[in-house]
């Protein structure tokens, strides 16, 4: 059974039709293509004892995109018909009019696949939904007479692109996406405070959910509010830091990743666009940005251009190896796509992006970095972060953190945003430990105002020297 | 061709009949089209053409006390059929909620005034490429500006929001957009940095060269930042940065914060939260005004409020939902704030930057650091130091941290409010907020 979208049945503009008007207008580009996109997803919400939204959404729609040299041309519509293609086609052809170019044919293939093709949305009834959300906000409302609020929701969606290029030839793939989340807010003696807990990935929710696994999220969340309650003001200033394993990798992807795209490198805006081949890193470090693992947010079977992932080694044992490359930015640099060409949707043109970006392990234990250190700090668990990739500076927001005095893990500390420079951060990681571990799903990148499901993975690590931002000086 | 009125009104009362005949027993449905036009230019050649003509649709279905949602993209009759059908039998599934309703017929906007907010003129690629060009030539005649990239965007919007009250009205809104980004270099570092404009009408745009200039000069003087020590200092938020301010306290009253209690507003009607003399006001009939509108996302009319007067709260933003949870009417604030700003201060900005011996001004921050459940508030942070009313130097890798409720408290205003954005604020200065640095 294909649960493949058929693109043209529903319209007056047949696939050859639509083949010949791709061909025609990308005549004398560099590259382009016709996508098209079939999604469908939905949002169960649990909020304040109640179900508070059910919706789904489905979403239709298709991007031509034309390049010329440095030029692309895009156009966007809903409308699947000959009308609509033919003036997307015209407002390409008026941009790229003086186009001499030749196109390029060439796109590897690969038969891996990284997820099944399942529509996760369809494998669990309505109301076995609401029945786990109501589970849920009942088992930590009697486990903890402190919660004063639960929302926990399901987010399910299934994507199906393919991807025409001129001559015809057509790429496919059927993207499963789901994710659950919880967030409990505690109270005690008038103060307040939130933990958020969430598993994800490309299979179903059943993988994620059987046998009451969503109780360890709840506890995950419960866990952390109830760590919060007990913080103290976070100290401000520069000193020694240790990150937990996993999520708090979003560090890597932040300080790193962002300025290794290849888009920001041919432009020369990064602060890492002269740096290839040169040490960035302490040595130890290794940084790759992988899609092909089974089954994980950030992976793809083929990029939104059709080319098929990789797992691309950034930084190897300190030295800088290769940037993440779209066709585009691939075709100007001399060099070759990586599988990272993203979009959020179709209506949003192709950049370079991070899949999976991981740390790999070391020697170090969590335990000897904790001891090497006299007064600094163990963060464990991160909101979010953010990157300016011009000045090279970062920052990312504690969720659970401790302070660490004389080697020993003290009382934990208030939510604080930790700010460092990215060319140079991994030149102070001075211990990288044994214990790599993987985010559980739950990543969303933002650039030039797209969002795509991304992954991180670190081992724990320390890092010699960061500002912390709190407010006890 | 953004579509017409009568097109978007035919989707949605297609859609109300039809889920009125499902069992629907209440509906309402947004019907929307927008079309925009976009180039792109890069050290001052072009770089990119985007156009798009996005349709959507979205319905609500109530049965009773409930509810459940659909949003599409495919406005064939065909797909809207299946759609409505799935929600219909969504919603019988849904649990319900007693403060599910639309919202009470006598609050739902009777006229709509024109606020003037669609501009018919519409402007050429052609024309956008000459813009650009003067725009990004004043932007790099300084060598130390090393990547300019710039935009012109032009936007025409259609809606229809329709109820099975008999509700139904919408209007055309226009928007000109143009940006500039630049990037400069020195010996020992390189710098980013923006300028933008957004007007209703084009006419209304400001000079190409003048945003250019501003961008590029504002990028230099960033250049050769130094990072100073952790200490207790003045600060002052440049109004980009001071209008993100005023957003938090705006999420801080949304009534979904405070009736779930989730705000550290909640309660505070009629309390000091702000410093004296401070008056924030949410006006949605400025003629064309980025934020205008005649009523919210449920059709509720939007009256001018006073949300903030001396210092004291005086209002939520109220929707039908949690209006309900609180007993409170709707004052029309469904999907937030419309024309929302502090009223100017009592002392220039010149003033402002001499109030302390030694301040730091902020004109950017990064990071998701605030919290409306706790009211801390911690950023990374990029600006200047200022000492004697004198910009010295460049500082960046540093973060701010206080807490609004105290924020809120220590808070000045200079006379210098503009309407740039939907939500605007006059230079602020918040005293007493700690930095953290070397």
């Amino acid at each position: 059974m294909s649960l493949m979208s058929n693109f043209f049945e529903k319209s007056d503009l047949s696939r050859s039709e639509a083949e010949n008007i791709i061909s025609e207008t990308l005549q004398k580009c560099d590259d382009g293509e016709l996508y098209l996109e079939n999604s469908k997803s939905e949002v169960i919400l649990l909020d304040d004892n109640k179900i508070k939204n059910s919706s789904y959404n489905s979403d239709l729609g298709f991007g031509f995109r034309a390049i010329s040299d440095e030029v692309v041309a895009y156009s966007h519509s809903n409308e699947i018909s000959k009308n609509s293609l033919r003036q997307s086609s015209k407002n390409l052809k008026s941009t790229l009019k003086s186009a001499k170019g030749t196109y390029n044919h060439e796109i590897p293939k690969s038969n891996k696949k990284y997820y099944d093709n399942i529509n996760p949305i369809e494998q669990k009834s309505l109301n076995e939904k609401i029945k786990i959300l109501n589970d849920v906000n009942s088992y930590l409302r009697s486990k903890n007479d402190k919660v004063k609020q639960v929302t926990a929701n399901f987010l399910g969606e299934q994507k199906s692109v393919e991807i025409i290029r001129s001559g015809g030839e057509t790429l496919s793939d059927v993207r499963p996406l789901i994710r659950f989340n919880v967030s409990v807010m505690l109270e005690k003696d008038g103060r307040k405070e939130t933990g958020v807990y969430g598993v994800g990935g490309r299979q179903s929710y059943d993988s994620y959910l059987k046998d009451d696994n969503w109780k360890s999220v709840c506890d995950e969340a419960l866990r952390i509010a109830s760590v919060n309650l007990e913080s103290k003001p976070a100290p401000a200033g520069e000193m020694k830091v240790v990150l937990g394993p996993g999520w708090p990798a979003i560090l890597i992807h932040e300080a790193v990743g962002h300025g290794l795209e290849g888009d920001f490198n041919r432009k020369k805006t990064s602060a890492f666009h002269n740096l290839m081949g040169q040490k960035v890193a302490s040595e130890g470090v290794t940084i790759v940005d992988d899609g092909t693992i089974d089954n994980r947010r950030g992976s793809l079977t083929i990029d939104d251009e059709g080319t098929p992932t990789e797992k691309t080694v950034l930084i190897e044992n300190g030295i800088l190896k290769n940037f993440m490359q779209d066709r585009l930015n691939a075709r100007l640099m001399k060099t070759r796509s990586t599988g990272s060409g993203r979009r959020e949707n179709y209506r949003h043109i192709v950049m370079p992006r991070m899949r999976n970006t991981m740390m790999l392990s070391g020697n170090q234990t969590q335990d000897e970095m904790i001891k090497a250190v006299d007064k600094g700090i163990f963060a464990v668990s991160f909101g979010g972060g953010q990157v300016d990739i011009t000045s090279g500076k970062f920052v990312f927001n504690c969720t659970e953190a401790y302070e660490i005095v004389n080697g020993k893990i003290g009382s934990p500390i208030k939510g604080a945003t930790l700010i460092g420079d990215g060319p140079s951060i991994l030149k102070e990681v001075s211990m990288v430990g044994n214990d790599m571990m993987m985010d559980p799903g739950i990543g969303t990148c933002g650039k030039a105002g797209q969002g795509v499901p991304v992954g991180v993975a670190q081992p724990s690590i320390l890092i010699n020297k960061m500002t912390v931002g709190g407010t006890k000086l | 061709m953004v579509k017409d009125q009568e097109f978007l009104e035919d989707k949605a009362s297609y859609c109300l009949d039809l889920a009125k005949k499902l069992g629907a027993t209440e509906s309402s449905v947004v019907v929307k089209n927008s079309v925009s036009e976009t180039v792109n230019f890069r050290n001052k050649r072009l770089d990119e053409s985007n156009r798009s003509d996005d349709l959507g649709i979205s319905i609500t279905t109530y049965i009773g006390k409930k509810k459940s949602s659909i949003s599409s993209s495919n406005l064939l009759d065909d797909n809207l059929n299946i759609l409505i059908e799935k929600c219909v039998e969504t919603t019988k599934n849904t649990p319900e909620d007693e403060f599910n309703s639309l919202p009470d017929r006598d609050l739902l906007a009777k006229e709509v005034k024109d606020l003037d907010l669609y501009d018919e003129t519409y402007i050429e690629n052609d024309q956008k490429i000459d813009y650009l060009k003067k725009l990004e030539s004043a932007a790099s005649s300084d060598e130390k500006i090393i990547n300019t990239e710039s935009s012109f965007a032009q936007n025409k919007s259609n809606f229809v929001l329709a109820n099975s009250e008999g509700f139904c009205d919408g209007y055309k809104t226009s928007s000109f957009t143009a940006s500039s980004v630049t990037v400069a270099k020195d010996e020992k570092s390189m710098e980013r940095d923006y300028e933008y404009t957004s007007k209703c009408f084009l006419k209304d745009l400001d000079d190409a060269a003048v945003l250019g200039k501003l961008a590029a000069n504002q990028t230099i003087r960033k250049l050769s930042p130094k990072k100073i020590g952790s200490e207790k200092i003045a600060i002052i938020f440049d109004k980009r940065i001071a209008k993100g301010i005023l957003s938090n306290f705006a999420g801080a009253i949304s009534s979904s914060a405070i009736s779930r209690g989730t705000s550290f507003l909640k309660d505070k009607v009629n309390q000091k939260v702000f410093s004296d003399n401070i008056n924030v006001v949410d006006k949605p009939d400025i003629l064309k005004g980025l934020g205008s509108r005649n009523f919210d996302n449920e059709g509720v009319k939007s009256d001018t409020l006073k949300l903030v007067d001396q210092g004291i709260l005086k209002h939520y933003l109220i929707d039908t939902y949690n209006g309900k949870k609180l007993n409170l009417k709707s004052n029309g604030r469904c999907g937030g704030t419309s024309n929302l700003y502090f009223e100017n201060g009592n002392i220039s900005f010149k003033d402002l930057l001499n109030s302390s011996s030694k301040s730091l001004y902020i004109t950017e921050t990064i990071g998701h650091g605030s919290n409306i459940v706790t009211g801390d508030y911690s950023v990374g942070a990029t600006g200047f130091l200022v000492e004697n009313g004198e910009f010295k130097c460049p500082i960046n890798e540093i973060t701010i941290a206080g807490n609004f409720k105290e924020m809120f408290q220590s808070i000045t205003l200079a006379n210098d409010l503009e309407f740039k954005y939907a939500t605007n604020s006059p230079t602020m200065l918040i005293e007493g907020m700690v930095v953290a640095g070397k």
